[in-house]
C-alpha cells in the first residue's frame, strides 16, 4: 500500500467519523434541547400546550397546595404574569414560597404546567441567573445573588 | 500576622515564577547553561513560597481565625475539623490557590526529578510552567484574595454549603485538580518541544509519565464527584450531563487520546504534530473547566462566584495561553516532520482510531456544553442541553470505540494482522453475545439494547484477560512457562489490561442501572410499607437526631425481603442552622445486586411523608470500574520503564524495549 493510500484511507476515515459526528449533533440539536421561559414570556409568546421547556420565577407565597399523595400544586410568578404548576415527587431540599426556583415540564392545554423536574436553590442568597436576570429586566430586582444551585429530581 | 505571612509568600512567589519564565527562556535562546539553570531552584522556590500560604491559609482555617474575611465567609467554629480544612478549597479563593500548589509541586517534580533531562527542554519547560503559575498568581493576588482582613473581626463565620460538608467531595477538588493540572506537563513539554523545533521518541517518553499520573488523578476526581453527586443530591443519578461534570470530563477524553498518541510516538515516532497538538488541547480543556466553572457562566452545584471581573481574567489567561499555544503550533508545528509508516490494520492504526473517536466525542460534549453559552451571546435565547442530547451524540460515537478496544492490544505494531486478533478474541466474543442472549431472552423490562450494553462491557473485561492470556500463551505452553510468562509481562502491559477492564466494568453499571433502576414515589405514613424490587419497607416513623453543627430529622426504615429481615434504612434531612441550609441524606444499603436507596422527602398534610425509593441494580460497578482504571494507571506507572525520572535516551535502549514487546 502506497503512503497515499494510507493517507487517504486515514483521511476517509476522519472525515466519515466527523460527518456522522455532525449528522447526530445537528439531529439532537432539533429535539433534545430545551428552552427557558419566564410566565410573562410563557402568556406572551403563545406556546403551544405539549411543548417542553423550563419555567423559572419565584414560588407565588401561599400558593403551595400539597395535595393528595405526593401531587403537589404550587404556582410561578414573575410578578407580571403567574403560572400554575403541578408536580409529582420529592420536592428540593430549599423549594420555599418567595424563592426562586426553575421547573422543567410540559404546557399543558389548560395553562397549567407539568412539571417533571424543579431545580431549586441551595443557598439563602441563590436565585436562577435567569430568573434574577428576568427579574432586573422587569424592575422587579431585590437583593444579590449568589450561587449555589443543585440539580433535584423527582420524577 | 500569619494571613499577612501567606499574602507576602503568594507576591514573592508570583516574583519568582516571573523569574522562572523569563531567565530560563532567555538562558536556552543564548546558549547559557547557567541562566537556563535559573529554572530548577526557581521551581523549588516557587512550591516553597506557595506551599508556605496554603498552610497560612489552612491555619486560619483550622483555628477559625474569622478576621479573615475568607474563613469567615466559609467556616464556622462549630465545624468538624476535617470540613474546616476542606473548606480552604470549598471556595473559590481557596481553591485557586491549591490549584497554583498543585501547579507548583509538578514543577518542582520535575525540576528534583529531571536530573536527565536534556538541559535545553528542561529550561524550556520549567519556563512555560513558571508562565502558567506566574499568570494564576497574579490572578489570585489581584483578583481573589483570600487573605483579606475583616476589621472588626466577626465573632462566628457563616459556614460552608452543607451538600459540600461530605467526605467524598472533601478530597474531590484535589484529585480533579491533580488532574487538571497534571496536564499542565503535557502542556509545558509540547510547548517547549515546539520553541525547540524538535522532538523525538524520548520526548514522548518523558510525558508519558505525568500525562498517565494525571489522567488517574482526574479519573478518581471524576468518580468522586459522581459517587457524591450519587449519594448526597438524593436524586439517586450519578450522572447529570451537567456542565461543570462536561468541564472535566473533557479534559478526561482528550487526556485519555494523548495517554494512547503518546505511545504511538514513544514507541513508533510517529503521530509527532497530533501528540503536541492534542497536549495543548487537552491543558486547554482543563483550563476551561476552570475558567466555566469559576466564571459563573454556568448555574451549578460547583459555581463558586459570579463575578464577571474574575471570569474576564480568567478569561485572558485562556485566551493567551490557548491562543498562544495554537499560533506557535502552527508556527513550529511543520518542523517537526513526518513520522514512522504504518499500516491501517496495526497497532498505531488502532490508536489513530481511538484517538479520533475520543476526540470527536469530546467534541460533541464540548458543542453541547458551549452551545447554549454562544447562543445566549448571540440571540439572548435561553436554553439547557440536557441528558437526550449528549446520550444521543455521546453514545453512537463511543460505542465503536469501545468494541474496538480489545482488538487494539492484540495488533502488532506497524502492521496487524486483524483475522488472528479475531481468532484470539473468540472465547470473549462468544461468552459477551451469549450473556446478551440470555438478558435479552430474561429481561422483558427495560430498552432491548440494554443486553448488549452489558454484553459490550463483559467484551471489555474479558478481551483484557484474552491478551494477557495470548501473551502468557495460557492454552499452549507448560505451567512452568506461563508462570515464568506472567512474571516477565512488562507491568505496563498490565496495567492497560486492567484500565480496559476497568471501562468495561463501568460500562456494565452505567448501563445495568440506567436501564433496570426501579423508582417509586410514595406517600408513606408511620406503619405503612412499601414494595420496590422484591424489597419491602416499613415506615417506622421519623427520630428527630442533633448532629455536630446540624439538626436532622431520620425516617426510619425496616427492610425485608421474602420475610426475611435485611436492614434498617436511615435517610435523613439536615437542617443546618448556620447557613440556613438543608440537605438531604438518602438512606443507601448496598447488596452485590444493586443499592436500595431511600430518600425522605416533606411532611405531607396527613401525617404522611413523602418518600422517593430507588433500586439501581449494579451501580457501585460504575465507581469500581474507576477505581480499577486508577489501579491499571498506577500498575502501568510502577513499570521500571515508564518511570518518572529514569527515561532512557538514545535509540538502541528504546529500540531493545519495543522489540521485547
Amino acid at each position: 500500500m502506497t503512503r497515499k493510500q494510507r493517507r487517504g484511507i486515514l483521511i476517509g476515515t476522519c472525515l466519515t467519523v466527523l460527518a456522522v459526528a455532525a449528522g447526530l449533533v445537528l439531529f439532537a440539536m432539533r429535539d433534545s434541547i430545551v428552552f427557558f421561559y419566564s410566565p410573562s414570556e410563557v402568556s406572551a409568546m403563545g406556546i403551544a400546550p405539549g411543548t417542553r421547556f423550563r419555567l423559572g420565577g419565584l414560588v407565588e407565597t401561599g400558593s403551595v397546595v400539597r395535595g393528595e399523595g405526593t401531587t403537589v400544586r404550587f404556582a410561578i410568578t414573575d410578578r407580571a404574569k403567574t403560572v400554575p404548576v403541578t408536580f409529582t415527587g420529592v420536592l428540593p431540599d430549599l423549594f420555599r414560597e418567595g424563592q426562586g426556583v426553575v421547573a422543567e415540564g410540559i404546557l399543558e392545554a389548560d395553562g397549567g404546567f407539568r412539571a417533571d423536574h424543579v431545580l431549586a436553590k441551595h443557598d439563602e442568597t441563590y436565585m436562577p441567573p435567569e430568573v434574577a436576570e428576568k427579574l432586573k429586566a422587569q424592575g422587579m430586582w431585590r437583593g444579590d445573588a449568589g450561587a449555589k444551585l443543585a440539580p433535584d429530581r423527582g420524577n | 500576622m500569619i494571613a499577612e505571612t501567606g499574602h507576602y509568600a503568594l507576591i514573592l512567589a508570583l516574583a519568582v515564577a516571573i523569574v522562572q519564565t523569563v531567565l530560563p527562556l532567555l538562558g536556552a535562546r543564548m546558549r547559557d547553561p547557567q541562566l537556563a539553570a535559573v529554572a530548577v531552584p526557581a521551581a523549588q522556590m516557587q512550591f516553597v513560597l506557595v506551599a508556605i500560604a496554603f498552610i497560612a491559609l489552612t491555619t486560619a482555617y483550622v483555628t477559625s481565625d474569622f478576621s479573615v474575611e475568607n474563613v469567615w465567609r466559609n467556616s464556622h467554629s462549630a465545624k468538624p475539623l476535617i470540613y474546616k480544612i476542606s473548606g480552604v478549597w470549598g471556595n473559590h479563593e481557596g481553591s485557586m490557590v491549591l490549584w497554583v500548589l498543585i501547579l507548583a509541586l509538578f514543577g518542582a517534580s520535575v525540576a528534583i526529578y529531571g536530573v536527565n533531562l536534556p538541559r535545553q527542554l528542561k529550561a524550556n519547560v520549567l519556563a512555560v510552567q513558571g508562565s502558567i503559575a506566574a499568570a494564576f498568581l497574579l490572578f489570585i493576588i489581584t483578583a481573589s484574595n483570600p487573605f483579606v482582613r475583616l476589621d472588626p473581626a466577626p465573632f462566628d463565620g457563616e459556614g460552608l454549603n452543607p451538600v459540600l460538608q461530605d467526605p467524598a467531595l472533601a478530597f474531590h477538588p484535589p484529585f480533579l485538580y491533580a488532574g487538571y493540572v497534571g496536564f499542565s506537563m503535557a502542556f509545558s513539554f509540547a510547548i517547549a518541544a515546539l520553541i525547540d523545533g524538535r522532538i523525538d521518541a524520548a520526548w514522548a517518553r518523558w510525558v508519558r509519565p505525568w500525562t498517565l499520573a494525571a489522567w488517574m488523578c482526574l479519573t478518581l476526581g471524576v468518580a468522586m464527584g459522581s459517587w457524591w453527586a450519587y449519594y448526597e443530591l438524593g436524586w439517586g443519578g450519578f450522572w447529570f450531563w451537567d456542565p461543570v461534570e462536561n468541564a472535566s470530563f473533557m479534559p478526561w477524553l482528550a487526556g485519555t487520546a494523548l495517554l494512547h498518541s503518546a505511545l504511538v510516538m514513544e514507541k513508533r515516532d510517529a503521530l509527532k504534530v497530533w501528540t503536541i497538538l492534542l497536549a495543548i488541547v487537552t491543558f486547554s480543556l482543563s483550563l476551561m473547566g476552570t475558567f466555566l466553572v469559576r466564571s459563573g457562566v454556568l448555574t451549578s452545584v460547583h459555581a463558586f462566584a459570579v463575578d464577571p471581573a474574575r471570569g474576564i481574567f480568567i478569561l485572558a489567561i485562556m485566551s493567551v495561553f490557548i491562543g498562544g499555544s495554537l499560533a506557535l503550533f502552527a508556527w513550529r508545528a511543520p518542523l517537526l516532520g513526518q513520522g514512522g509508516l504504518f499500516a491501517p490494520i496495526s497497532r498505531e492504526g488502532a490508536l489513530v482510531l481511538n484517538n479520533l473517536l475520543l476526540t470527536t466525542a469530546c467534541a460533541a460534549v464540548f458543542v453541547g456544553t458551549l452551545y447554549p453559552l454562544a447562543l445566549e451571546a448571540l440571540t439572548g435565547d435561553k436554553i439547557s442541553v440536557g441528558a437526550p442530547f449528549f446520550n444521543l451524540t455521546f453514545t453512537p460515537l463511543i460505542v465503536p470505540l469501545l468494541i474496538a478496544v480489545p482488538f487494539g492490544p492484540l495488533l502488532a505494531w506497524k502492521r496487524g494482522d486483524l483475522v488472528a486478533a479475531a481468532q484470539r478474541l473468540m472465547a470473549a466474543a462468544a461468552v459477551a453475545i451469549g450473556v446478551a442472549m440470555l438478558l435479552l431472552a430474561v429481561h422483558h423490562r427495560g430498552p432491548w439494547l440494554a443486553p448488549f450494553g452489558v454484553g459490550l462491557g463483559l467484551w471489555l473485561i474479558l478481551g483484557a484477560v484474552s491478551e494477557i492470556a495470548y501473551r502468557v500463551k495460557l492454552t499452549e505452553a507448560a505451567p512452568a512457562e506461563i508462570w515464568r510468562r506472567l512474571r516477565n509481562l512488562p507491568r505496563a502491559a498490565y496495567g492497560s489490561a486492567l484500565a480496559h477492564a476497568g471501562v468495561g466494568l463501568t460500562v456494565i453499571g452505567i448501563v445495568a442501572t440506567t436501564a433496570w433502576r426501579s423508582e417509586a414515589i410514595v406517600a408513606l405514613k408511620p406503619g405503612n410499607t412499601a414494595e420496590i424490587a422484591g424489597y419491602e419497607l416499613t415506615f417506622k416513623g421519623v427520630a428527630p437526631n442533633q448532629g455536630p453543627n446540624y439538626r436532622e430529622r431520620i425516617g426510619v426504615f425496616a427492610v425485608t425481603r421474602n420475610g426475611r429481615a435485611i436492614t434498617e434504612l436511615l435517610p435523613s434531612k439536615r437542617e443546618f442552622t448556620v447557613e440556613k441550609s438543608d440537605t438531604t441524606e438518602a438512606g443507601i444499603h448496598a447488596s452485590w445486586r444493586g443499592d436500595l436507596y431511600a430518600v425522605l422527602g416533606d411532611s405531607l398534610n396527613d401525617g404522611a411523608y413523602s418518600v422517593r425509593l430507588y433500586f439501581n441494580p449494579l451501580v457501585r460497578l460504575i465507581w469500581l470500574g474507576a477505581l480499577v482504571m486508577f489501579a491499571g494507571g498506577a500498575v502501568s506507572l510502577s513499570d521500571r520503564r515508564l518511570r518518572v525520572g529514569a527515561p532512557m535516551r538514545g535509540r538502541t535502549k528504546a529500540a531493545a524495549v519495543a522489540a521485547g514487546e
